[in-house]
């Protein structure tokens, strides 16, 4: 069913990456697979807010929001009330999406910068309570100790490890993929992108417009909440910090640095960003200087990120060997 | 006969060098993880502990029990999740022997039960949650540094009974360190009969004070108790004083509130200002005036208890190496060795943990004056050799909850 | 009463600093639709750069004049080189400006050190007015003036020069403005400029009253999107009323619900888009 939604080459690629994903990193040291299990669950969330940027064509500078609410979930219900995984499964992504549902009302009556600013806002409402009820959140405190999850399927290993934790990630990361990838290639897909396209056209042939980037952000809102539930679990800590406004134009980043509009792009962008803020600060303080260039270097250099460099380029050789040979 | 004694020495020397040679020869330097916030708004904080930790090393020839020192410094960025990630670098990968460092109560919290799980002993010389060393204590954090409530025990007696202010007004950052800094004070202030009639709490990374302020209970307080942190310390004093208060109500406040990180940047608004804490640069010891002299020579700036704590911390660490003749590779034998180090001459005075693993030290009430042009906490009193638990029996002590927003209550509010 | 009148003076001076913020950014966006995330950027630099300047020449006025002049001209070769390839792409706009706000922010932090400062007030600032049992701090009601004033001339430009009809013109139809002569680079640039300036000018009045240090970039940002995002953005009278609603529903949202108060702020805001998504002044 995956397979029939890849193309050939495609599939071969992807499926080397897979493996790879699944055979090597156990042999990593226990660093470098917190950071690719890391890269993994914002992976999830950046390819959550593709949907919207990439297939859409709308910029949401609030996206940090349901990473939030999902991390939330999770650091309340698991520390005060003892939740397990599945229940706070299900509250994180449907809270998410419930919040996406009234945020989408109020955001989706925009376009272009109005809809950014207006996302912006809606992301500083839940940042607001996250930072200020206190009695709900611990404000700036954070929630501490929060448990590694506890699947109760009668699996024989422990999730406290890091080996374990960094295979639910994968598992987790698979299913966001392949249900986004659903979504993308279903007709509900194609009309998104349809809308980035032309929204006069989509409405003139007689779509409803507004239902699906409606349904849309809202998919990506759940989505996003279920990455926050793992990244919760991931550190064991919830603050106020996952949810600023650097959060959500960190994942705009990731999403145009691998490139929108197709999935694995942005989960590439992801895992870039992650390595690099981790590995760079490793041998300078200077980090900060290195990521802003990077952002100012994906627009000016590669606007349509690095899988958008990479077909170009491709496709130029291509053409290039067909020009040599004819 | 020398013969005999020259070869039976030389045996000797040779036997004593092969015991201590694998101990000592054979292993690598000493890897000292140490993390503290270098960007954001605490990066300023962050090298104040860094350079207090750099400068004891350099003073001391880089090495712990003999051994070489390499020290990783690792960048918080002040935040919990992010010194979390540095922690499992500094352990996993670069394979560190001993940590040190963090900075703020939540970030103390959220790294304390990871380190138990690595179980690779950290030093916290600043971060001061409570209960790291009182309701959920951690076999591996070695607190050297001081519990946020310990030095507003004694102040709140002192308030009382000294100063003779009966009804307080609370001002303070609402998180963690706050909420214990106040509720140590309320504790023993209104013990010997003062009262805390208000509580204003506004957030961390407050801008302009002026909505809490205008709430003040200004015709019924003596005096406002006020706890601020980092670049809050800096506008508070001012804004204070713009609102007309200072002439009416002395301002009194947590160690952090008044402290040498910001005092170079302050100016008549902060002067009276009263305050307790663990140091203060006006100590009036032999080994505070070196430390002071030396570290305004390398720095250039005065060392704040950042500085302070840190630089003992790296002594700690040496102190400790050398009781297990450098063989940190025990971890448990070394983390045994870290809990019985005791200080009696750290340029803020004696130090040795309590069976809680809190140091014991003395705490002192300051006051900010100007002196040569400059403003300097001047030691009014000191409390020597203050426990976490003050005057309170441990056990009963432990029986109430951790100090928070509400506890103890607020009674006469 | 009392308490009501210090919190509508404190609301309406923390609205005037977040007006001579939120001015400068309504305008740029206005004008030019580019999403500034250098503005908070531009608030730091200008008061480092005074405090650089008061340090060495001890005159609050030359710190003032020299932030202005050395941000505008960040401001113009920001715009120069980068943003001005960018017009109509906001994810281009916000990602570039934020790497610039990145860069900013730790070159900053290499410059001038992680210490928080104050700016020096000039002596006849300092202290406060005194009405009855009121304290009026004399620097809130320098920086109403400083807003007011601004406000004034910024108004008078706009709708009483030349030089503010073309502005108007190349807002309303850049390709008409173009045929009739008016050189909309030249004006483009200068409008950015004179953002730019503002936010100068407003860190350097914040920075005597709450300090310059790392993190008020991105401390004070959100705040002078929202002024924008509810007074309508690119209008002058929506930054004006957009900062007073914002300073006050603040004041008193801190005072009255301070469990509540970012939502007491960004709640009616939010209220306000979903009536009118392009805010209250706003223009589609």
């Amino acid at each position: 069913m995956i397979a029939r939604l890849l193309a050939g080459r495609e599939r071969l690629i992807l499926g080397a990456f897979l493996l790879v994903l699944v055979v090597v990193p156990p042999f990593f040291s226990g660093f470098l697979l917190a950071l690719v299990t890391q890269a993994l669950i914002l992976a999830i969330l950046s390819m959550s807010l593709d949907i919207i940027l990439g297939y859409t064509g709308l910029a949401s500078l609030g996206h940090a929001a349901y990473l939030g609410i999902g991390a939330y979930a999770v650091g309340i219900l698991s520390t005060r009330y003892g939740a397990g995984f599945w229940t706070v499964l299900l509250v994180g992504v449907l809270g998410a999406a419930v919040v996406a549902a009234v945020f989408g009302l109020i955001a989706l009556r925009a376009t272009g910068v109005y809809f950014l600013m207006i996302t912006l806002a809606l992301g500083m409402v839940v940042w607001g309570l996250a930072h200020r009820w206190v009695s709900v959140t611990s404000g700036d405190n954070g929630i501490a100790s929060v448990p590694r999850p506890r699947l109760g399927l009668g699996l024989p290993w422990s999730f406290s490890d890091a080996v374990p934790f960094y295979y639910l990630a994968l598992v987790a990361f698979l299913l966001a993929f392949t249900l986004l990838r659903v979504v993308v290639s279903s007709p509900f897909g194609q009309t998104l992108v349809g809308i980035r396209e032309s929204e006069s056209r989509m409405r003139t042939l007689g779509y409803h417009v507004w239902l699906h980037k409606y349904i849309g952000f809202v998919i990506a809102g759940a989505v996003g909440g279920f990455a926050g539930v793992l990244w919760s679990y991931y550190n064991g800590f919830v603050s106020p910090a996952d949810l600023e406004l650097a959060t959500s134009v960190e994942t705009l980043l990731m999403v145009a640095l691998g490139g929108r509009g197709t999935l694995y792009g942005p989960a590439l962008g992801a895992a870039v960003i992650v390595l690099l803020k981790n590995l760079v600060s490793v041998y300078t303080h200077r980090w900060l200087l290195i990521l802003g260039a990077v952002y100012i270097g994906t627009i000016v250099y590669a606007p349509e990120g690095i899988v958008g460099a990479i077909r170009q380029w491709t496709e130029r050789t291509r053409r290039d060997k067909a020009w040599s040979s004819g | 006969m020398v013969k005999r004694l020259t070869v039976a020495l030389l045996a000797l020397a040779v036997g004593v060098a092969l015991v201590v040679m694998p101990a000592t020869a054979q292993k690598g330097p000493i890897k000292v993880g140490f993390l503290a916030p270098m960007t954001g708004g605490a990066a300023q904080v962050g090298k104040d502990m860094e350079n207090g930790f750099k400068m004891w090393l350099e003073e001391n020839g880089n090495q712990f029990a003999g051994r070489k020192v390499e020290v990783i410094v690792e960048d918080t960025q002040g935040q919990p999740n992010i010194a979390l990630t540095k922690l499992r670098k500094l352990v996993e990968s670069d394979k560190v022997h001993v940590l040190a460092g963090g900075l703020f109560a939540h970030v103390g919290y959220a790294l304390a039960p990871k380190v138990d799980e690595y179980k690779v002993p950290m030093l916290y010389p600043v971060m001061a949650a409570d209960d790291l060393t009182q309701r959920q204590p951690k076999k591996w954090v070695v607190r050297t540094g001081w519990t946020s409530s310990q030095p507003s025990h004694p102040f709140g007696e002192y308030v009382a009974k000294t100063l003779g202010y009966k009804r307080v007004v609370v001002i303070a950052i609402d998180y963690a360190f706050g909420w214990e800094v106040v509720g140590g004070f309320q504790k023993t202030f209104e013990e010997n009969g003062g009262q805390i009639i208000q509580k204003l709490w506004p957030p961390l990374g407050t801008a302009d004070f002026a909505p809490y302020l205008a709430q003040i209970k200004k015709d019924q307080a003596d005096a406002v108790f006020a706890l601020m942190v980092a670049a809050s310390s800096l506008r508070f004093p001012k804004q204070y004083e713009d609102s007309g208060l200072k002439i009416k109500l002395p301002l009194i406040g947590g160690g952090t509130t008044f402290d040498e990180f910001v005092l170079p940047s302050l100016g008549d608004e902060a002067l009276g200002g009263m305050s307790p804490l663990i140091y203060s640069a006006a100590i009036d010891t032999p080994a505070n005036k070196k430390f002071v002299k030396d570290y305004r020579a390398k720095y250039t700036k005065q060392p704040s208890y950042y500085s302070e704590t840190c630089y003992t911390a790296a002594r700690w660490i040496a102190e400790a190496a050398k009781a297990v003749n450098g063989d940190l590779e025990d971890r448990e034998k070394f983390l045994a060795a870290l809990k019985k180090v005791e200080i009696p001459d750290a340029p803020r005075g004696p130090i040795k943990l309590d069976a809680h693993g809190n140091p014991v030290q003395n705490v002192y009430i300051r006051k900010v004056e100007r002196k040569g042009g400059e403003l300097w906490n001047t030691v009014i009193q000191v409390y020597p050799n203050v426990s976490q638990f003050w005057k309170y029996k441990p056990d009963e002590f432990l029986k109430q909850p951790v100090y928070d927003r509400n506890f103890p209550p607020c009674k006469y509010c | 009463m009392e308490f009501l009148l210090i919190q509508l003076f404190n609301g309406v001076s923390y609205g005037a600093l977040l007006f001579l913020l939120a001015g400068g950014l309504s305008l740029i966006f206005g004008m030019m639709r580019i999403v500034n995330m250098t503005h908070g950027s531009y608030y730091l630099l200008g008061g480092y750069v005074a405090l650089t300047v008061i340090w060495r020449s001890g005159y609050f006025v030359l710190g003032l004049l020299a932030a202005m002049l050395v941000i505008a001209c960040i401001g113009i070769a920001e715009w120069n080189a980068f943003l001005k390839r960018l017009s109509g792409q906001e994810l281009g706009q916000v990602l570039t400006t934020m790497g610039f706000a990145l860069i900013f922010q730790d070159l900053a932090l290499v410059v001038w050190g992680g210490d928080p400062y104050t700016i020096p007030q000039p002596k006849f600032l300092s202290g406060s007015l005194r009405a009855g049992n009121l304290f009026l701090p004399t620097y809130r009601i320098f920086i109403v003036a400083v807003a007011a004033a601004v406000a004034i001339v910024l108004w008078l430009v706009l709708g009483r020069t030349r030089i503010g009809a073309m502005m108007r013109a190349t807002v309303d139809d850049p390709e008409m403005a173009r045929g009739v002569g008016i050189n909309v680079h030249a004006i483009s640039m200068g409008v950015f400029a004179m953002g730019a300036m503002l936010a100068a000018v407003a860190g350097v009045v914040a920075g005597g009253f709450v300090g310059v240090y790392p993190g008020a970039d991105f401390e004070i940002l959100p705040y002078a999107f929202v002024v924008v995002i509810m007074g309508g953005m690119g209008s002058l009278k929506g930054a004006l009323i957009g900062s007073l609603i914002v300073g006050l529903l603040d004041n008193f949202g801190k005072a009255l619900f301070p469990e509540l108060s970012y939502f007491t702020l960004f709640a009616p805001m939010a209220i306000i888009l979903a009536v009118r998504p392009t805010g209250l002044f706003g223009r589609a």
